[in-house]
């Protein structure tokens, strides 16, 4: 078996707010293969974000790593200056965001802002970095990527903005991309291109995905394997066949039970969504084992 | 972008100023300072004599065009050292947080708390009298407001998505700053400097009418209205004159100050289609 590309290892990230440290991830451990797409559902508040920006090393105050260890290719990450996470960031991990309209810098055309990612990175000149923007931008599927290098970001559709920010983030061909929720403020037809450009961009160059969503569909199209996070735990993790055909975990029942299936409103007559409480209930609530209990199913009893 | 009328307005009072301190040379009948002759003292406006002559029988008409040269020299260097200081501490303070955040806006409030004439005035006590003093001490007593709002805007622009993208892909902070959140934020920044400029241009003459700032027999628009207080009763035209110069281009960085506030600003925009 070869070595994972990145390795997290009881991940502990704990809010500290006054002189009491909230525990928000416990414990959470995942391997991910390099080229694999793994993906992390959970609903909102459940620490996939959290997790993401962990790897990256980007947590803000008052979240802090309290505890394990994330190797990327063998390398702690929580061990490496401010410098090398830097040069890290960009180069070997990178990320794309949900929010396609607000992640360009409004003032300065799309082809500068890809461009700087080679003269940041690869210590490319201008001249160099702006035609391998255009290419960059022809490997994304942009259409006229020579008249659109100059375009400014508000002068683009969501869906190519998407584009441009995914041209930014493998400009340097990294290991390992992060998408979080990349498609959520897309509308369906749009995602679906996007989805698919990610899949094979990430194939062609043997780049691994993780993959964070609420959405189980995009997960089902696109993960090999999935993590389900639940109140900061991987409560469940299997390949995605497995997971969604024979959910072992109660919250993924809930999660798989929650989703709309088509017709299947006239199979089965009025058939009722499973609802899972939709709102975490207070931390403090929740025991060191039982995560879901507070949870009421249908009814309100728990 | 659609300018109003103010802003043409002022637009044209600075260009007017600044064609006048750049073309003195030229345009000047007279010599502001060694064409002094006695016998033409305090006369009034005439076809020679523009705007009179003062108490020593120089033309005022040239004295204010040279005088432009120093309200200019003024307005504008003050206002980018204001600007660079105000930038630099706010932005800073603002992205980074933390103890030197808390150092910048005490020190900001120190600034704000006293009279900026007055820290100028203590300023030029120690430098001494003088163009570069003036401008050293104008510089540094009116960059709160901008350190402020280069405060705020970092910290509104740090929660936008491009500076997190930013982060993410391994931009440094300086890096950040520079490119993405300076650009942003240049809008209101430009706005208090054009305004500013109008204060320094003030700050200057009160200077100078205090004897601290450019020294006779060099013309200042300030030090023309202090030389003109004696005779105020009998040539009034030396005073007025001056004053003017003062109040139209102050009234014109003012103008134009917003007017771009008006044309950068997007809210402002759709209000007055």
């Amino acid at each position: 078996m070869t070595a994972p590309l990145l390795d997290v290892r009881g991940l502990k990230v704990a809010a500290r707010l006054g002189d009491r440290a909230h525990p928000i991830l416990k414990e959470v451990s995942f391997q991910i293969m390099p080229g694999e797409a793994y993906g992390l559902v959970g609903e909102s508040g459940s620490g996939k974000s959290v997790t993401s920006l962990a790897v990256m090393g980007l947590l803000k105050k008052p979240l802090r790593v309290a505890g394990g260890e994330i190797l990327f290719k063998g390398q702690d990450l929580l061990q490496l200056s401010k410098r090398e996470m830097r040069r890290l960031r960009g180069n070997r991990v990178a990320m794309i965001f949900q929010e396609p309209m607000t992640a360009l810098n409004p003032l300065s055309t799309v082809g500068r802002q890809i461009a700087e990612m080679f003269v940041l990175h690869q210590g490319k000149g201008w001249d160099e970095a702006q035609r391998l923007a255009v290419d960059a931008l022809a490997s994304v599927r942009v259409p006229n990527p020579d008249r659109r290098a100059r375009n400014f970001p508000h002068q683009m559709s969501g869906g190519l903005r998407q584009r441009v920010m995914i041209a930014m983030a493998l400009a340097c061909n990294p290991d390992l991309l992060i998408a979080d929720e990349p498609t959520t403020a897309l509308d369906v037809t749009v995602q679906a291109e996007v989805l698919r450009l990610i899949k094979e961009l990430c194939a062609e160059r043997g780049t691994a995905v993780l993959f964070i969503s609420h959405d189980l569909g995009v997960i089902a199209s696109t993960c090999q394997r999935v993590g389900v996070m639940y109140s900061g735990c991987l409560v469940e993790e299997n390949e995605t066949q497995a997971l969604f055909g024979d959910p072992r975990h109660e919250y993924t029942r809930g999660l798989l039970g929650a989703l709309p299936r088509l017709g299947s409103r006239s199979q089965h007559g009025r058939q009722r969504l499973v609802d899972i409480d939709s709102i975490i209930s207070d931390r403090s609530k929740l025991t060191e084992t039982r995560f879901i209990a507070p949870r009421a199913a249908e009814g309100g009893q728990p | 972008m659609r300018f109003g009328f103010n802003f043409m307005l002022g637009a044209t009072l600075t260009a007017l100023v600044i064609l006048a301190g750049i073309l003195a040379p030229w345009i000047a009948p007279f010599d502001p300072v060694l064409d002094a002759d006695l016998m033409n003292s305090e006369l009034p406006p005439d076809a020679t004599f523009w705007f009179g002559t003062d108490g020593q029988g120089r033309d005022v008409y040239s004295r204010i065009l040279y005088g432009a040269q120093i309200s200019l020299t003024v307005g504008i260097v003050s206002q980018v050292i204001n600007s660079i200081i105000g930038v630099t501490l706010g932005m800073t303070a603002g992205y980074w947080g933390g103890w030197w955040d808390d150092l910048v806006n005490g020190l900001t409030n120190v600034m704000l708390a006293i009279p900026s004439l007055i820290f100028a005035l203590a300023v030029m006590a120690v430098l001494g009298p003088g163009l570069p003093s003036l401008l050293i001490a104008l510089g540094l007593t009116n960059w709160s407001w901008t350190c402020r709002i280069a405060r705020s805007s970092t910290l509104s622009l740090k929660s936008q998505g491009y500076v997190q993208a930013a982060q993410t892909l391994g931009y440094g902070d300086l890096r950040i700053m520079f490119t993405q959140i300076l650009p942003n934020m240049m809008g209101p920044i430009l706005v208090m400097a054009t305004l500013g400029m109008g204060s320094a241009v003030l700050s200057e003459a009160a200077l100078s009418f205090l004897g601290l700032g450019i020294q006779p027999p060099f013309p200042s628009w300030g030090s023309m209205l202090t030389d003109a207080r004696q005779l105020i009763q009998m040539a009034p035209w030396v005073a007025v004159f001056p004053g003017l110069a003062i109040f139209l281009s102050v009234l014109g960085f003012n103008l134009l100050g917003d007017g771009l506030r008006d044309s950068l600003d997007p809210h402002m925009r759709t209000r007055n289609p």
